[in-house]
């Protein structure tokens, strides 16, 4: 059989146990994205509307509930994962000078790191869980 | 020297097409999440500032830029799904190009209402002023 030589993608890489990983996880995050973001937009842009989300709205009424906050943080974990690791593949299709290279991915990887804790911080600093506040 | 059509060339046709807008619409999101991460830190860090924020997210060219974001979303999710499955089954490749409209299809299919319904303070009061709600 004659397959297109146009239509595959990045293919798997051989010959490098990192890289393989990585293109699975880029696939597996990926997967997870397609539920986890596109719900969360959904839910945020369609049932609710953006000028219903203040601050306030945000920590009584969305993360009020456990699951919502782990939900958060779980789409933040994957986020950070799967873009940042996109992103590396760009770095690393256009820049080719090694110092500049490596420089660029440490910026992208200490965004990512400074991401990850304000993240964190901002979602587990919420108030705890109030019983029956959402109800009001 | 990185020129747009060195950039985007990778290997031709539809696939090339698929490719181009894959990263352009990965970067994008890439940077709304930074952005993102940011603004949500300001609900714990400075409410006051992040209602602010808020107010330009639903203003008229916020929604635009929203149904832009929402259109690379669904975008890179899609195709993405495509490349997932012709990862998983190369014989797929043969209805590469019928996956490739299928999956425009369900893009206008999802996308159109998605941004009807961003953009309704838009419409919805023409509507009412035109005595048809």
């Amino acid at each position: 059989m004659q397959l297109s030589p146009y239509s595959r993608a990045r293919p798997r890489p051989v010959g490098s146990r990192r890289e393989t990983i990585v293109w699975y996880m880029m696939r597996i995050t990926g997967v997870m994205l397609f539920v986890l973001a596109l719900a969360h937009f959904s839910i945020y842009h369609f049932i609710w509307d953006p000028a219903e989300q203040t601050a306030e709205f945000i920590i009584t009424e969305r993360w009020n509930q456990l699951f919502w906050r782990g939900y958060t943080w779980l789409m933040l974990m994957t986020v950070l994962f799967h873009g940042w690791l996109g992103m590396r593949t760009v770095v690393l299709d256009y820049f080719h000078r090694p110092r500049l290279r490596t420089g660029i991915l440490w910026f992208l990887y200490g965004l990512g790191i400074f991401l990850l804790i304000i993240g964190t911080q901002v979602i587990f600093q919420a108030p705890l869980p109030v019983e029956g506040a959402a109800a009001q | 020297v990185l020129r747009v059509p060195t950039v985007l060339r990778y290997r031709g046709r539809e696939g090339m097409l698929a490719w181009a807008f894959h990263r352009i619409s990965g970067i994008g999101i890439f940077a709304f999440v930074v952005l993102h991460v940011i603004d949500i830190y300001l609900v714990g860090g400075n409410p006051e500032l992040y209602d602010e924020v808020l107010e330009f997210y639903a203003s008229l060219p916020g929604r635009v830029m929203e149904v832009v974001l929402g259109g690379a979303l669904l975008y890179h999710a899609l195709n993405g799904l495509r490349i997932i499955i012709l990862d998983l089954w190369p014989s797929m490749t043969v209805f590469h190009r019928g996956m490739w409209w299928a999956m425009w299809a369900i893009f206008i299919v999802l996308g159109v209402p998605g941004a009807l319904i961003i953009m309704r303070p838009v419409w919805l009061p023409w509507l009412q002023d035109l005595g048809l709600l």
